[in-house]
């Protein structure tokens, strides 16, 4: 019998060692291809390998798929496929009563027990009364499953992850196929173990076939925009959205970059496309990173930049140097849990007032947020263009949580793109050329790029004289400099999309966020919207400037609610930009996306008349 | 230095002159101060390449020598205390056409931007680093640097510094630096002809200027630069040339088991053929990590290219992977790239 189910949400957890990120994306891209709309969320521990069978070493990940619109990863698990106690422990609040558990018998051992102080086994005493347990023994019959091809342990055991897949696959009546293509794929060099993983995967969807110890459910199609879609990640998104900048451009990328997490994908990423000219510099810290990116601006590539939180603290120094040289300079910051090291695989927000303020002196620049895994794509696009046209460095504030998610994505045509406007200075015997003279509606100066014949100059971090940019103490001249420099950046407003509004335009409530809380807030609005509640949701991508229309967004609503992942740094720059308002908070610091039974419940208070 | 200058050209006649490397920006270090024959040495030997203007860029961090930038009719970039490494290596990989100077200071370099220092030599990026080593912080008024001599009293080290000096050049070379030269502030010629140096070679080159800072450290290097001392106390080395010095050139230097030793020349049964002869092309770093060391009193200062080693550079390294990755490119366009993988159609 096959159940048909608007939308699940599925967990698989083991440890870090155990393949849980490849089965859950494996997972992903087959409910992907067979058209359901989706949101993932990778969940793993700081280190590496954390002792085996440790609550450290629990990786996670969980994806809901749906046949409707699916903007969160989900609130609540539906199934949970547990490898070990300590992955079963981590995770059985967020389960939902009644929900299954496919554990691995084998991984629920004494050794395991004992790593995590249990003295009974709670697939064995009535721990989990409330759920439907499958008890597997994976681990054996994987190796069953391969035993004549000759595999040490260690090969063998790592294929129990292909088994869980199996399983799942049977249970969610997923097509197979696209996986057996990966795994041929991926071990078309040790045809062997390739067999072997193929071997564990089909052994575990017989298993599920064989012992039926529920209903398989399946998942339709959604039904969402025409169109071609694929997968992609935050990180990625970022990556390719600098990728089709340079394209357009015709300008080379150069990628100053030093590892942090969880930024560091989007350099790997980069690495790879040497051949469309991007030079990826991996530099000895973050302060080089930044610096060569600003060198390479300077000598007319697309200079970037990335980093996370303690990153982008390092490279305040520099970004004052880019605004006082008034260059183009695009910095991503993948935000994580904070202060110092922190929670450096978990999501937060917290950088928000970092961005905005975080520099010596007055130094305002360009703050955006992307709000979703594949918009990421359009804002490190448009981190370009505005860097480029404007002359001034841009921040893109992504998170963890964006960074690592993937959802399906309608494949952009570059062509659509828009243009991007290079103010390049050229030279004219006629006219001097002044590094500091301004174009008259942008206020940014011209690019002048070292090779070009005419236009030797010299700039640097001390303060310029207007226009001529030569070196300048004059008290009169740094105050209207200081002007300029930030009148350069208000006027970015003009050129950036209104502020739109989801749902009624004037009514009760204005849920307020930004970047990458959208999907849990956009669900939770909905919803509360189809239970015909006065509320409507703004979420802003561009942070400074705010969209010129901000004030007569927020005057439409008798209440504003500001939600994000910190105490409330957006709701103060709110109130400092726009004193003549009244703002709640909802905020949460756990590391952990917002959920939308949560958000629902804190609005709703809001909502009692 | 046969094989460098086989390397650049050297024009005749110039068609620029040092009037078309010197900006309208009054120059604004102190009377008497080195950096004012350093600028001139600059602007001196500039014409003297086969460079257009244009293609010159000075990046300097911050300090008295960073200051340079604005003095020069090139383009110019007055950057970051101890960063001006890493901008010169973003500009340079954004255009390897270009020539990078980096004008920096001891302060600049060895401290605040050591780090920047020693992984640029690592990668051996094609720049041409001109430190000034004054052993001094100037710019902020007379604390002592990486560089000031033990027991130097400052107005940080009111008591005499504790702290033990770098020698920049066994730092360049520790770090492997393929090209150290040592120059003087008092010798135009010299650094001219240094400068040209630096440029003919391929990889990163670091000039130490022995410079004088009146104001805060007058004549730190006087027993290696002034009239009566200088012959005793420099050993002017050339490739190929035996290492002899002294006022009557009766001095070398010779090599004692692992050691350099002064000797003299007809004393002991002691002849030329005794002395080492210099080898600046050797790839072994021993020797001119030792002669970079050498210290005076005990020692001559070794002047001149200690170090010049053929080696591949990191922007050549770089273009060259960027060139060979165009023969297998993948993906032609960022459309092809975005339609790449697992895709579906929904209708
Ligand atoms: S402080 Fe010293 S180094 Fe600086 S400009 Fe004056 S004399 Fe020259």
């Amino acid at each position: 019998m096959v159940q048909e189910l608007e939308k699940v949400v599925v967990k698989f957890a083991g440890d870090s060692g155990d393949g849980m990120q490849l089965t859950g994306s494996q997972f992903t891209n087959t409910s992907a291809l067979m058209g359901n709309d989706l949101s993932t969320f990778p969940d793993f521990p700081a280190e590496i390998r954390a002792p085996a069978g440790t609550y450290a070493g629990v990786s996670g990940f969980q994806v809901q798929i749906g046949n409707t619109e699916i903007n969160t990863p989900g609130d609540e698990v539906d199934v949970l496929v547990a490898m070990n106690p300590a992955a079963l422990k981590v995770n059985l609040h967020s389960l939902k009563k009644g929900g299954i558990i496919i554990a691995d018998s084998d991984g629920f051992d004494p050794k395991n027990l004992n790593k995590i102080n249990l003295s009974s086994n709670p697939i064995e005493d009535d721990t989990l009364s409330e759920y439907k347990l499958i008890k597997a023994p994976i681990t054996s019959l994987t190796k069953k499953s391969i035993e004549g091809l000759g595999l040490d342990t260690k090969s063998q055991a790592r294929c129990k992850n292909m088994f869980s897949l199996g399983v799942m696959y049977w249970l969610f009546n997923r097509n197979i196929d696209s996986t057996v293509a990966f795994i041929d794929q991926k071990f078309k060099k040790d045809l062997q173990l390739g067999d072997a993983n193929k071997k564990a995967l089909f052994a575990g969807y017989h298993f599920g076939e064989t012992i039926e110890a529920t209903p398989s459910y399946t998942v339709k199609p959604a039904k969402i925009a025409a169109g071609k879609y694929r997968q992609i990640t935050g990180n990625t998104a970022l990556a390719w959205g600098l990728l089709a900048a340079s394209e357009k451009t015709a300008k080379h990328l150069f990628f100053g970059s030093y590892p942090i997490t969880p930024a560091s994908d989007i350099l790997h990423e980069l690495s790879k496309y040497k051949y469309w000219d991007v030079k990826t510099f991996q530099a000895e810290d973050e302060i080089a990173a930044i610096c060569s990116a600003i060198g390479a601006s300077y000598a007319g590539d697309i200079g970037v930049t990335c980093t996370a939180g303690p990153g982008l603290s390092l490279k305040a120094e520099a970004m004052g140097l880019a605004i006082m040289t008034e260059l183009p300079l695009v910095i991503i910051d993948v935000q994580r849990g904070g202060p110092s090291t922190g929670l450096p695989t978990k999501t937060e927000q917290a950088d928000l007032l970092q961005a905005l303020y975080g520099r010596h002196a007055e130094s305002p620049l360009i703050v955006i947020a992307p709000n979703t895994a594949s918009n990421c794509f359009d804002f490190a696009y448009m981190a370009v263009k505005l860097s480029i046209e404007h002359m001034t460095p841009v921040i893109i504030l992504s998170d963890a949580y964006l960074a690592n998610g993937s959802e399906p994505w309608k494949i952009p045509s570059v062509n659509n793109l828009p243009a991007i406007q290079i103010p390049i200075a050229k030279f004219d015997a006629e006219n001097k050329y002044f590094p500091y003279e301004r174009n008259v509606e942008k206020l940014s100066r011209y690019w002048a790029v070292p090779g070009t014949k005419g236009l030797e100059h010299r700039i640097g971090g001390l303060e310029k004289e207007d226009k001529t940019g030569s070196v300048s103490y004059d008290p009169v001249n740094h105050e209207k400099m200081i002007h300029i420099r930030a009148e350069k950046v208000a006027r970015v407003a003009q050129y950036i999309p209104e502020q739109t509004v989801i749902g009624k335009e004037k009514s009760e409530l204005l849920v307020v966020g930004w970047g990458g809380t959208y999907g849990a807030l956009l669900t939770a609005v909905k919803e509360l919207q189809l239970e015909n509640e006065s509320i409507s949701l703004a979420h802003f991508n561009y942070l400074n400037p705010l969209p010129k229309n901000t004030a007569e967004v927020l005057g439409n609503f008798k209440k504003i609610l500001v939600c994000e992942l910190n105490t409330g740094q957006f709701a103060h720059y709110l109130r400092a930009s726009f004193p003549q308002f009244k703002y709640e908070q909802y905020n949460k610091i756990q590391g952990l996306p917002f959920g939308v039974r949560e958000l629902k419940e804190q609005i709703k208070k809001y909502l009692i008349k | 230095m046969m094989a460098e200058a086989e390397t650049i050209n050297i024009k005749a006649p110039v068609k620029l002159t040092k009037k078309d490397f010197t900006s309208d920006q009054v120059v604004r270090w102190c009377p008497g101060c080195g950096d004012y024959a350093i600028l001139a040495a600059m602007q001196t030997a500039l014409p003297m390449l086969d460079i257009p203007r244009e293609n010159h860029v000075f990046v300097s961090g911050i300090g008295c020598a960073a200051r340079f930038p604005y003095y020069m009719e090139t383009y110019g970039f007055h950057t970051l205390h101890g960063r001006a490494p890493s901008i010169a290596t973003g500009v340079k990989l954004a255009n390897p056409h270009l020539t990078v100077w980096e004008m920096t200071g001891d302060g600049d370099s060895l401290s605040i931007g050591g780090n920047h220092f020693i992984h640029t030599l690592r990668r051996n990026i094609d720049i041409n680093i001109i430190l000034f080593n004054n052993e001094i912080y100037g710019l902020t008024k007379g604390q002592y640097s990486p560089t000031s001599k033990k027991g130097l009293v400052t107005k940080s080290t009111p008591y005499g510094s504790v702290e033990t000096p770098f020698s920049p050049g066994e730092l360049v070379i520790g770090a492997l630096g393929s090209f150290f030269a040592r120059t003087i502030d008092t010798n135009p010629k010299h650094m001219a002809d240094t400068f040209i140096k630096s440029v003919g070679h391929k990889g990163t080159s670091v000039v130490e200027i022995l410079q004088n800072c009146v104001i805060f450290n007058d004549g730190t290097h006087d027993l290696i630069t002034s009239k009566d001392t200088k012959d005793d106390y420099q050993l002017l080395l050339e490739h190929g040339k035996p290492m002899i010095f002294g006022k009557e050139k009766n001095k070398g230097i010779k090599l004692n088991g692992l050691k350099l030793e002064v000797v003299k020349l007809g004393e002991n049964g002691i002849t030329e053929k005794d002395l080492l002869v210099h080898d600046a092309y050797e790839a072994d770093p021993t020797l001119h990590s030792m002669l970079a060391r050498m210290q005076a009193p005990a020692f001559p200062v070794a002047i001149g290219v200690i170090r010049a080693v053929k080696q591949p550079t990191y922007n050549d390294l770089v273009f060259e992977q960027i060139e060979n990755s165009k023969q297998k490119q993948k993906f032609k366009t960022v459309n092809d790239l975005l339609n790449s993988g697992e895709t579906w159609i929904v209708e």
